[in-house]
């Protein structure tokens, strides 16, 4: 009798738990939604959205106010769409597969390698166009994720959170000081690189954007594909291989969505700090533990968070901006210190 | 010295406002050894960690030798008073000898530096505790049952008349549990340490202990000596758990028999119409960690 | 009779293991105080007029020429003695720090208080255009404003090392983008000159940058070892120290007000040298073979790491055709394969 109860219990509150958390994604779209509008309005030269509203309608080249939406605005919220969702997944996929809820592309490296490779492609192949810049940026951060993965997972437990970061620290240090040491023979490069290294939106081509596409895609795909699987990893490594999961195919493929998402997004915007780590954190509050979710709203909050955070970089210290990359960073890092304080979290 | 080693009065007990042990008073007799039993998240934790001055309590005060625990400088409680976390770290590497040595830690002051008597008191640990053979191992490779008697050699090179232990078979195979309570029991017999240990398991908390401190949903429902103290309302009244209490046939102490539901009783005891209701299935309490 | 004698062998072995132990660590730190000063002579007679050892000897004493005295006294003694001693305030900053919150990951440099002191230099570089003193000084006092900053934040019904590091992390971010929107901020020449004093340089110090470094040297090691007696037992967890007679919240504030202040000078004088706080534990306690958080043989090891670093830095890259670069690309590149190398071959990792 007892069980049964129990049973029905189960079967009453889930769909009503899925049908809230689905309609929590919806008002995280709509969220989304507004910032767009937000981003494309609002900068510099502000304008309404029945200004959006005649772009789409009839867009005119020789407006200059459909002109500002159609070569800034539009360009620049699409890279904060696209990057904000890769970084959003791939921060999700990182911390479940880690285990770790301090990973990020910052502190496993990724950023470092990206960084050090782009200072390669400035300095000695003369590259100074973004689209060049993809594939270098690309890269770098595939080859030292790949690397902090590979030295992480030495010796006997695999790769331990504690490795991990570890392992992402020290590549970090190493390849920023090879980076600092190229930058610092090379002024030319170094004038290049300060301003991709704090991480922006503006000025980015659209073509950069299609460059990157199918990585994204590859990427975004696999990364959602994982959310059972990161469930079950999420167990810990022999829990997993005891309910048949195949640990070196599943922690490959999540390690292919975070290389592709995370590299995309490092190219065409450059190293952007806290997305990737307090987006997947809020997500994780709001969703409870289960990836199937935690992956679909992150991919939504953090384009949201992102944009947001542009936007309020535009409008903060006029005329001049500041970029996205620091306006992340110093609205992230509250949320990260609350949520510390207010969660109990366990040792790493 | 005369009356209790330790005693909690109307002590009122939480972590970050969620209460869990309200206005308990218990009191720990002198030269014997007490075991604090009860059902998951019943305060059994809350309460050592209370009385070994690990938590401040909200209301009420502890008591140790008849003076208020936090009355007292930290370091003289820890020449009378040891404890013994449940999961206490070593850090990697550490030998054996060493992580003994640093229970001489509150023998110390700022000046004092090691002397004879610390050797002394680590070595007469170690004999105790059969750790000598180990004294060059680090201690993250030993196994469980050698780690904790390395542990608790710890504690005894402390020198405390009274010892607190916090689940201290926890994860031991049974051999090292009676090992591990046996090397208790030693203890309490010849130096007459007074001994407090939390312990899951009620049949071995009556068999060693010398009294019994029964707790549920954070009050006291029973003290006593095992056999004065242990029945199967007790259990049925601590644990819901439907049993049978027997004499142990080898201690003579009580022992529970569990009866769970595939099986009737059969004997000895009161015909089976007598048995307890089979109570409703409680929502299966999560045993949390800072219990 | 046999269970006396049980008992004296008991206290013979114990003692022997002890004293062995202690012995290991003399010899530890003997060596690698040995090396330090040898690689700090090294320094003081190698350079675009090398002089003989001797003749670096008769400088130290006041009995050699004007010439020699004024290279060693006044260019290549300040520049060796910055090195020493910022090693050595790293080494033991970082040794406490990872042995206060049992996880090698949290050394200054990684928890946000290098950052702080960089953020800090670079407002005053790029922003008031400053040069040295009053740069060391605006580092210095960002370090301790960062660090105050990360206790308030993560301390709430005391400390946990999990929080200090989660919340220094964050702070450290926030500051590297605030560092980095300076650059771009900045003329070039001015960023340029950043970027040099956050990499950590040893060039062109005088003793005006040394003698702070020593005062605060002095000053701090002797309650740092005092406290050191404390660290050991915290190193169980707080319950358990509480259990010994350690007043946890009391004694880990000191622990980390000095190493704190040992890391604030060091980046004052130095810059934030990359890895020198982080790798120096690991090497020592590895020497000591692993008994106790080693604060000693850190302090040298972090000492040796940075002048020979500086060495590196100065003389060997010139031989393959490489400028002298600043000391902290040749900390940061040499220190990261040996922490790679040292996690593979020992697959003993922490808990926390």
């Amino acid at each position: 009798m007892t069980t049964r109860a129990v049973g029905e219990q189960r079967t009453r509150t889930r769909p009503a738990r899925r049908a809230a958390l689905g309609a929590g994604l919806l008002g995280a779209l709509a969220v989304l939604a507004l910032f767009v509008v937000l981003s494309v309005c609002v900068g510099s030269v502000s304008l309404s959205p029945s200004v959006l509203l005649d772009v789409l309608a009839h867009y005119d080249p020789t407006n200059g106010d459909h002109l500002i939406i159609g070569t800034m605005r539009v360009p620049r919220t699409v890279v904060g769409l696209v990057a904000g969702a890769a970084l959003g997944l791939s921060g999700a996929v990182m911390q479940g597969l880690a285990r770790n809820p301090l990973a990020d592309p910052g502190i496993l490296g990724v950023n470092a390698g990206a960084s050090l490779t782009m200072v390669l492609g400035i300095s000695a192949f003369g590259v100074t166009a973004f689209s060049g810049y993809v594939w270098f940026g690309f890269a770098g951060a595939a080859a030292a994720g790949l690397l902090v993965h590979r030295i992480g997972s030495f010796g006997r437990d695999g790769a331990t959170p504690v490795k991990l970061a570890l392992a992402g620290a020290a590549t970090s240090a190493a390849l920023g000081s090879l980076t600092t040491a190229i930058l610092l023979t090379d002024t030319e490069a170094f004038d290049e690189f300060r301003f991709w290294q704090v991480g922006s939106l503006a000025n980015r081509e659209l073509a950069v954007v299609a460059q990157a596409l199918p990585f994204l895609a590859v990427g975004a795909a696999a990364a959602l594909v994982c959310g059972r699987l990161l469930n079950i990893l999420s167990l810990g490594g022999d829990v997993a291989r005891s309910l048949g999961v195949n640990l070196a195919v599943a922690q490959g493929i999540a390690a292919l969505a975070v290389v592709a998402l995370c590299g995309a997004a490092t190219a065409i915007a450059g190293p952007i700090a806290f997305v990737g780590l307090a987006v997947p954190h809020a997500a994780r509050v709001l969703t409870g533990p289960d990836h199937r979710w935690i992956l679909p709203y992150s991919m939504v909050l953090a384009p949201a968070l992102l944009l947001a955070a542009d936007v309020l970089g535009r409008v903060v210290a006029p005329p001049g901006e500041v970029q996205v990359g620091v306006v992340t960073a110093v609205v992230g890092a509250p949320v990260l210190v609350s949520l510390v304080r207010r969660r109990k979290v366990a040792a790493v | 010295m005369t009356g209790d080693a330790l005693a909690g009065q109307g002590l009122r007990l939480g972590y970050d406002g969620r209460e869990v042990v309200r206005d308990l008073t218990v009191a720990i007799p002198r030269g014997v050894i007490t075991a604090i039993v009860g059902p998951n998240a019943c305060g059994k934790s809350t309460l050592l960690r209370g009385l070994a001055r690990l938590l401040v309590p909200d209301a009420g005060r502890v008591l140790l030798d008849g003076r208020d625990i936090h009355a007292m400088p930290t370091r003289a409680v820890a020449t009378r008073l040891g404890i013994l976390p449940q999961h206490p770290i070593a850090p990697e590497g550490l030998t054996v000898t060493d992580l003994v040595g640093r229970g001489r830690h509150p023998h110390h002051g700022w000046l004092r530096r090691w002397g004879a008597d610390d050797d002394r008191a680590v070595a007469d640990a170690m004999r105790v505790t059969s750790t000598l053979d180990l004294a060059e191992r680090p201690v993250d490779e030993l196994s469980g049952g050698q780690r904790q008697r390395a542990w608790i050699a710890m504690a005894l090179a402390q020198r405390t008349g009274v010892l607190l232990l916090d689940e201290p078979t926890t994860y031991l195979d049974v051999t090292h549990q009676v090992e591990v309570l046996d090397l208790l029991t030693d203890l309490n017999r010849t130096d007459g340490t007074t001994i407090v240990m939390v312990l899951h398991d009620l049949n071995l908390a009556c068999r060693y202990a010398d009294h019994l401190i029964a707790l549920r949903d954070g009050e006291v429902v029973a003290t006593g000596t095992p056999s004065d103290v242990v029945t199967r309302d007790l259990v049925a009244d601590v644990f819901d758990l439907p049993s049978v209490v027997v004499p142990d046939p080898v201690s003579g102490t009580p022992l529970i028999v569990p009866i769970g539901r595939h099986h009737t009783e059969v004997l000895p005891g009161p015909p089976p119409t007598t048995a307890l209701p089979v109570p409703e299935l409680a929502e299966p309490r999560r045993e949390s960690r800072s219990e | 009779m046999t269970a006396v004698l049980d008992e004296r062998n008991a206290v013979r072995r114990v003692a022997s293991v002890r004293r062995r132990g202690i012995r290991r660590g003399r010899t530890v730190g003997l060596v690698l105080a040995a090396l330090a000063s040898g690689l700090v002579l090294l320094e003081l007679s190698l350079g675009s007029v090398t002089l003989p050892p001797d003749d670096v000897l008769a400088a130290l004493f006041g009995t050699a020429t004007p010439q020699a005295e004024y290279i060693v006294g006044e260019v290549r003694a300040p520049r060796a003695l910055t090195g020493a001693l910022a090693g050595a305030a790293f080494g033991l900053s970082g040794a406490i720090f990872q042995g206060l919150v049992r996880n090698p990951l949290a050394s200054p440099d990684i928890i946000g208080i290098t950052m702080g002191a960089s953020a800090a230099a670079v407002v005053a570089i790029v922003v008031f255009g400053a040069t040295g003193a009053p740069v060391s000084v605006s580092a210095f006092c960002g370090a301790l404003g960062t660090a105050t900053l990360i206790y308030v934040l993560a301390w709430r019904r005391g400390m946990s090392g999990y929080r200090l590091v989660l919340v220094g992390i964050a702070v450290a971010a926030v500051l590297s983008s605030v560092v980095s929107y300076l650059m771009t901020r900045a003329q070039v020449r001015d960023a340029q000159q950043a970027l040099v004093w956050l990499t950590g340089s040893l060039t062109a110090r005088t003793w005006t940058d040394v003698a702070p470094l020593a005062v605060a040297v002095v000053v701090l090691v002797p309650p740092a070892v005092l406290l050191a007696s404390g660290l050991r037992p915290l190193q169980f967890g707080d319950d358990a120290a509480t259990g010994l007679g350690v007043r946890v919240e009391r004694h880990r504030l000191g622990l980390i007000v000095v190493a704190v202040a040992l890391a604030a000078a060091a980046t004052a004088a130095a810059g934030p040298v990359a890895f020198v706080a982080f790798v120096s534990a690991p090497i020592a306690r590895a020497l000591v073979n692993g008994n106790g958080p080693a604060l000693v043989p850190a302090a040298f090891t972090g000492a040796v790491v940075l002048v020979g670093s500086d060495l590196v830095a100065q003389h060997v890259l010139e031989l393959v055709g490489i400028v002298a670069l600043p000391v902290g690309v040749v900390t940061g590149v040499l220190g990261a394969p040996y922490l790679l190398w040292l996690m593979s071959t020992t697959n003993r990792t922490g808990r926390a």
